[in-house]
């Protein structure tokens, strides 16, 4: 081809953006089997692997108030063993089938997930579904497993943003069991088998799963796979327990946890915020992403670009199936705590006071399609929205809609939605550091309480 | 058998840039990255931490690109970028809705051209670098193990043996002279790769290449610092203070064979037969079977480093195991493969796994949103170090055919005390106990 000259003017010229090409939203396969198992395929075929979580809609929320992390703990020992499979066979099966395994629990849900190779596809549902129905719970990979999460519990429990993250969810949800992300060493170290065998029992069934596959597989084919492997398997669905409220706020207040020697200091301010099936829900992700969830956004240019507080800003809004939080995060030097949350306050308020302009309007609209449309390019991406798609049970037409309904949005909606959620003068602020460093730029905040790591009040 | 292909077009500029071109139309976006041949082993003695340092500086604006427009015309075209620091490289990448592909060429070809920097943009960004090694080296349990651990322990030659995330002294010392003398040396497009992948036509990429690539002068050939290492004669060891985290940790780290040596690819699956999760040996040992150990496992970076380069376990011993205890345990792991090599029950598998990461490291290798970032780098990695970017299609055939015996007579010569050295984290003491009955809510 040849090559056009390039005058001088057309270097100082930003180049138009050329026509979108649309993006191909991937079909998907859509089943419920008699069992009550939700099944939802979707094909990729540019690399010949595949992915696939299977969820259970139960996580640490449904046993947070008794026994914190016991569904964490149970995810950890459903791997190592099945009636079949020994703890070692299982991890030589993954590698023979060229293939990442991880069991785990949120707040919401459990999940199985592997990815491998398509050439082994039956192969590695078949292992999901074992581990799903016949996990054997072998009484030495229990202690082995629980010992290595007390262990693990410790080095937690010396990390900032683990310390803030724990804190931070006791005070903004206070009875509800969304409060507890960890179990104190002495729950942990009281767990028996028999509790992970009865949490399995009833929360790992078919009535209460949902299993997504992504990759480069025939759907139909898969299809077939599936109901071998899952479709003899009958259980019923656990109930849904009620539980408390989390309390509402009036008045900022401030929660040091002590971390001596700390060279700097964590600093994590939420409020309570809302799930994805909130009105407010799209308006919020673009004032977040306006505010600080995006590298060119007003939090990060203020206290990392113009005045070098931080290297990490960030702002998010996090949504849980029963409520949601939102938090502006950033670990800073010690001599700026109170410097930093003066212009985390200072950007909060400005966001509910006046509406963006039309610039940041329009750059966060189109961040936000962009990045959403990034998201299918890789096989681990579509499973992830499609996981929030199905695990929160949104639209049908949600991946389609998603990014019409962000450039919909108006300033007007932009700062609605701020006005409700940007709520400064009742934020709860956590810093994490040395207590002696900060203390008195802490009290300028609001009342201060003080907490050891174990979260005892000192 | 590698089972996929992956379309490679490569070409030079006139101005020494090479620039490969990868299509793939199956979703609307591309992804795009400038690399350039200089990384923290190659930065100015005196100046530890500089080459990062200058990574920031590239995000601080260029001619007809201000402060934060470059981070803003990327977010506002609906893409992510970042930078990152290697031992060897420093790169920058975009990935982004096919229709910006123009935009963003545009962008890497000005600061290649004409970065700005100047004296509030330099100090702005040596507290922004402060507060990034304070919250991932200097405030984290292990922040720092054993990346930054091992290399002055490990070797003698100063580019491969000194704090690559800079110590504080030395980034106050850098100077906006030191910038722009850095940015003359090193970022001229014979120095560099320009990357693009996805859904793009060839003829048309290399053209856009041209157009805005082609006018930035070539530089002087920058002057490559010498990495050899004198040779190790005995096994060298350290010991770290550990601020935070309670239990001790250890880092063993192996040197591994020249690059694109036969050895080197041997070395590659004497790795992936030790490490490599849990049906790795060392995991298998010490933490499921013998469990003195909470954690134990480890990797090695060879495809995108050209220097010395070590294969590295990182084994977290529980409390009650001592050090001694723990290294005990490892060495009978080290000597069974010395000694009994390995077998085509464990190799085959072995081969298989190597097979699917290669595939997924292609396919993404940094998080959900930023696609082909591992294909990114391996053909510039490829590009720079080989000539050959099209080696992202055969290289993992070399690996595959490296047989047992391959295995046995290479772990012999290469996993001996005189190869090795060994970091440990030791915990401080901190001359309090936490109270058991200290746990409330």
């Amino acid at each position: 081809m040849s090559t056009p000259a390039t005058a001088n003017a057309d270097r100082a010229q930003v180049p138009a953006l050329s026509p979108e090409r649309p993006v191909a939203w991937p079909k998907r396969t859509v089943r419920t089997l008699p069992n009550g198992l939700e099944v939802v395929l979707a094909e990729s075929h540019t690399f010949p692997k595949i992915s696939a979580q299977l969820y259970f809609r139960s996580g640490n929320a449904v046993v947070a108030t008794q026994a914190p992390g016991l569904a964490e703990l149970t995810a950890s020992v459903v791997r190592t063993g099945t009636l079949s499979r020994t703890s070692r066979q299982v991890e030589e099966d993954l590698r023979r089938m060229g293939a990442d395994l991880g069991t785990h629990a949120g707040a919401d849900s459990s999940s199985i997930g592997i990815s491998g190779l398509a050439e082994f596809s039956s192969g590695l549902l078949g292992l999901v579904a074992d581990l799903a129905r016949h996990a054997s719970f072998p009484e030495n990979e229990f202690e082995r497993e629980r010992r290595q999460k007390l262990e693990e519990l410790k080095i937690e429990r010396t990390t900032p943003g683990f310390l803030a993250s724990e804190r931070l969810r006791r005070v903004l949800f206070g009875p509800h069991p969304y409060a507890f992300i960890a179990p104190t060493e002495s729950q942990l170290s009281a767990y028996r088998r028999d509790q992970l065998k009865d949490y399995y029992d009833r929360h790992y069934t078919p009535a209460n799963g949902l299993l997504i596959v992504v990759g480069d597989f025939s759907s139909a084919q898969l299809m077939v796979e599936i109901e071998t492997a899952f479709g003899d398997w009958n259980a019923p669905g656990p109930g849904l327990a009620s539980v408390p409220s989390p309390p509402k706020y009036l008045g900022r207040r401030v929660y040091l946890v002590q971390l001596p020697g700390a060279v700097q200091t964590q600093i994590l301010v939420g409020n309570l915020g809302i799930t994805r099936h909130d009105r407010d829900w799209y308006a919020l992700v673009l004032a977040n992403a306006i505010y600080g969830g995006a590298f060119h956004s007003r939090l990060v240019a203020n206290i990392r670009e113009q005045k070098g507080y931080t290297y990490s800003p960030r702002s998010a809004a996090t949504p849980l199936r029963q409520h949601g939080f939102f938090t502006t995060s950033a670990a800073v030097r010690n001599e700026v705590v109170a410097a930093s949350l003066a212009e985390i306050v200072y950007e909060m308020d400005r966001m509910r006071s006046l509406p963006v302009t039309v610039e940041e309007l329009e750059s966060a609209r189109n961040y936000l399609a962009g990045v959403f449309s990034l998201g299918v390019a890789t096989q681990d991406g579509l499973l992830s929205q499609l996981s929030t798609q199905y695990l929160d049970r949104l639209p049908e037409d949600y991946l389609e809609t998603f990014r019409e309904r962000i450039r919909a949005l108006t300033a007007e909606d932009v700062l609605r939605a701020a006005r409700r959620h940007f709520d400064s003068a009742n934020a709860q602020i956590v810093l994490v550091g040395d207590r002696d460093q900060i203390f008195e730029q802490a009290t300028l905040f609001g009342h201060t309480e003080v907490f050891d790591a174990q979260g005892a009040p000192i | 058998m590698n089972q996929l292909h992956i379309p490679v077009e490569h070409t030079i500029l006139g101005n020494g840039l090479r620039v490969v071109v990868s299509p793939d139309r199956s979703a609307p976006f591309v992804t795009v990255g400038v690399y350039y041949q200089i990384g923290f082993r190659l930065e100015p003695r005196g100046r530890s931490g500089f080459a990062h340092l200058f990574e920031h500086m590239m995000f601080q604006g260029s001619e007809h690109a201000g402060k934060m427009e470059h981070i803003r015309l990327i977010n506002s075209s609906g893409g992510v970028l970042n930078g990152t620091t290697h031992y060897d490289v420093t790169n920058y990448f975009e990935a982004v809705p096919s229709n910006a592909l123009e935009r963003v060429l545009w962008l890497e070809a000005d600061r290649m051209r004409a970065l700005k920097v100047d004296e509030e943009n330099l100090r702005n960004q040596r507290d922004v670098v402060k507060e990034e090694v304070r919250v991932n080296v200097m405030n984290q349990p292990y922040g720092g193990f054993p990346w930054l651990d091992l290399p002055p322990i490990a070797f003698r030659n100063w580019p491969n043996a000194h704090n690559f995330y800079g110590d504080f002294a030395d980034l106050d010392a850098a100077t906006v002279e030191d910038v722009r003398t850095f940015f003359r040396t090193y970022y001229a497009p014979n120095n560099a790769v320009l990357l693009m992948i996805g859904d793009l036509d060839p003829s048309e990429a290399f053209s856009l290449a041209k157009r805005y690539f082609e006018e930035i002068p070539r530089g002087p050939a920058p002057p490559r610092a010498d990495v050899s290492e004198p040779p190790q004669t005995a096994e060298r060891f350290g010991e770290i203070p550990e601020k935070f985290g309670p239990l001790a940790a250890i880092a063993v780290g192996y040197t591994m064979p020249p690059r694109g040596t036969p050895d080197w690819y041997t070395a590659g699956m004497i790795d992936r037969i030790l490490h490599g999760g849990r049906a790795g040996r060392v995991y298998r040992r010490l933490v499921l079977e013998q469990q003195i150990a909470v954690e134990a496992d480890g990797g090695t970076e060879l495809l995108d480093t050209n220097g010395p380069t070590q294969m590295v376990t990182r084994i977290f011993p529980k409390p009650e195991i001592s050090t001694e205890q723990a290294m005990g345990a490892f060495d009978s792991v080290i000597l069974d493969l010395a000694l009994g090599g390995t077998n085509a029950e464990e190799l085959d598998p072995v081969k298989v796994k190597m097979r699917a990461d290669y595939y997924s490291m292609l396919e993404g290798g940094m998080g959900s949103f930023m696609p082909r970032f591992g294909l990114m780098h391996y053909l510039a990695t490829f590009a720079l170090f080989d000539g050959d970017p099209d080696r992202v299609n055969t290289i993992l055939d070399q690996f595959l055919a490296i047989t047992p015996a391959d295995v046995k007579s290479l772990a012999q010569n290469i996993l001996v005390p005189s190869r090795r050295a060994i970091a440990v984290r030791r915990p401080v003491d901190k001359g309090l106990q936490p109270s058991p009955t200290a746990e409330a809510r």
